[in-house]
């Protein structure tokens, strides 16, 4: 259960430290550290971001979501097309799923240009890649659970009852 | 022309909290632990419920009582979670948030020359609210050595054998402290001794964080002496949207209605839709806010021990209450902290006897401006203490 809790706490906010942990769970420093290296090692804790606005910064992020649907055949598995996609650096996020296509896929670059090659000639041309569509993010409202945006500040009264 | 102001509203002395308020309007980065209402937004299908009901134009007075079905959504709550059994027709009063309903009561049920005990340090509308009704005020100080608890020994070096009316708040405001069962029993039997009414604040009980809340008016003979009150600001986080409860035998509950259905007619109904959909729907929403809090208690209490100042271990509401180092006085503490550091806390002595020389500390914000807040504590007792 200790492993769980471990687990929101650094999902809510991934620069806790253990002693922040353990000071909001029963746990102790040393066990919070423990659990984390453990999680760490056994690939559920697969890495650590920040959650970033691009919006508020001046250089231009482009982001895409790309739909793709590919073709099977007896020699080639939607595992073995995802790992070659999911080499690119360019390629944010690569996810199967149902529905109208068969892969989602994130793809962020400098430009809308850089975008717009890397599907053409990286992605597309993937001989069982049958149909790309691409979406580019006008706006991003919320990333990993956190809302974007200047949200109001706290408008409570500095002290009540 | 000046007003003549009447005894009663001079009797009663500006809030303790208004110079601080003052103070910290001045200042820019104040980070404030002195709010005492949650930092969440209330439910999103008990908003949406609101604004449905204002899209069907459901903007009229509703019943004085209020909705009828709110009454008996709220009935099979109390029944569920804290064992109490009241008929939603006559024993069910909704208000403009449980403070209205104190008021309700202490209009009812306190003639002027009547005394009021009240277990103290707590919630600040009391004793005006006494006074107001033309009642006088007999604090019964609560120990920190007890826990903050009150005891028959409390009440009895208090005098509060002689009142007529005794006013509980428990999940404490300011403290955090509890009244487990056990205690709460010899406190009914002293009420049922000595025939006092009693008034019991349990805004709080949803966020009791060890154990599970007891209310005093489920003990044997309780019932038919004790109004309870809640409502939905703290554990729903409503507190804007003013709507709160009585629970109490008919003919008293019939004596509230009579001054409400004068003065406030009924409760908001756009809150009434809301409150209706978060008893029906919103169980989980709470669960994870009461965790939230829960987590935030941990939190502050273990910083206080690390920065040195001995604190009570908290264990209901959104308050943590340590003491102030020796060398300062409870409100020089907090002005100084506040002026200093841009931290605002509430000096305990504002909220009655028994609070001196302690903080009130609400963890009713976010973690990150926690962290901040008390590190900011930490530097200035390690450059004063």
């Amino acid at each position: 259960m200790s492993e769980r809790e471990v687990l929101e706490l650094l999902r809510e906010n991934a620069r806790y430290s253990a002693a922040d942990i353990a000071r909001m769970t029963d746990l102790e420093e040393a066990e919070v550290e423990a659990t984390i290296e453990e999680l760490e090692a056994a690939g559920v804790v697969r890495g650590y971001q920040a959650v970033v606005d691009w919006d508020k910064l001046e250089d231009e992020r482009v982001r895409a979501e790309v739909e793709l649907n590919v073709t099977l055949d007896r020699e080639t598995g939607y595992d073995d097309i995802a790992e070659r996609l999911a080499r690119f650096p360019q390629v944010k996020a690569l996810r199967l799923i149902s529905g109208d296509y068969d892969f989602d896929m994130e793809v962020e670059g400098d430009s809308i240009r850089e975008v717009s090659q890397f599907i053409s000639e990286k992605v597309a041309p993937v001989p069982e890649i049958t149909q790309t569509v691409t979406h580019y993010v006008m706006t991003s409202y919320k990333e990993n659970g956190i809302e974007l945006g200047d949200g109001e500040g706290d408008d409570r009264l500095s002290f009540s009852p | 022309m000046t007003f003549e102001l009447s005894d009663r509203v001079r009797t009663v002395p500006p809030s303790g909290i208004r110079r601080f308020f003052e103070i910290a309007e001045e200042r820019d980065e104040v980070i404030s632990l002195g709010v005492g209402e949650p930092d969440f937004a209330t439910p999103w299908a008990a908003r949406d419920a609101a604004i449905t009901s204002l899209e069907q134009g459901k903007t009229s007075y509703t019943a004085n009582r209020g909705k009828r079905e709110l009454r008996e959504a709220i009935a099979d709550y109390v029944a569920d979670r804290f064992e109490l059994g009241y008929d939603p027709d006559e024993e069910i009063l909704v208000t403009a948030g449980a403070s209205e309903a104190v008021d309700l009561a202490f209009r009812a049920f306190v003639d002027p020359g009547d005394t009021v005990a009240i277990a103290q340090p707590s919630y600040i509308s009391y004793e005006p609210g006494v006074i107001f009704a033309g009642g006088e005020v007999l604090p019964v100080p609560t120990r920190e050595e007890d826990d903050f608890r009150l005891t028959v020994e409390g009440l009895e070096a208090a005098g509060a054998a002689d009142a007529d009316m005794l006013v509980l708040c428990y999940p404490n405001n300011p403290t955090g402290a509890i009244m487990p069962a056990e205690d709460l029993e010899p406190v009914a039997e002293f009420a049922r001794e000595h025939d006092l009414t009693v008034l019991s604040d349990e805004i709080y009980a949803e966020l009791t964080y060890d154990g599970e809340h007891t209310s005093i008016a489920s003990f044997e003979g309780m019932r038919e002496r004790t109004i309870v009150f809640n409502g939905f600001s703290k554990a729903h986080a409503m507190t804007g949207l003013r709507l709160g409860y009585a629970l109490g035998p008919a003919d008293a509950i019939g004596a509230m209605n009579k001054i409400h259905q004068y003065t406030m007619l009924s409760a908001p109904t756009t809150a009434q839709h809301a409150a209706l959909e978060a008893l029906d729907s919103c169980a989980n929403e709470v669960q994870e806010m009461v965790d939230q809090y829960d987590r935030r208690r941990q939190f502050v209490l273990s910083r206080f021990r690390e920065i040195g100042l001995d604190v009570f271990e908290a264990k209901g509401a959104f308050y943590c209450f340590p003491e102030v180092p020796e060398g300062f006085t409870a409100e020089e503490f907090a002005e100084e902290v506040l002026r200093e550091q841009g931290v605002a806390v509430v000096p305990g002595d504002v909220f009655g006897d028994g609070g001196e020389g302690h903080l009130r500390i609400s963890y009713a914000t976010g973690l990150e401006d926690l962290r901040k807040a008390l590190n900011r504590i930490e530097a200035f007792v390690e450059e004063h203490v």
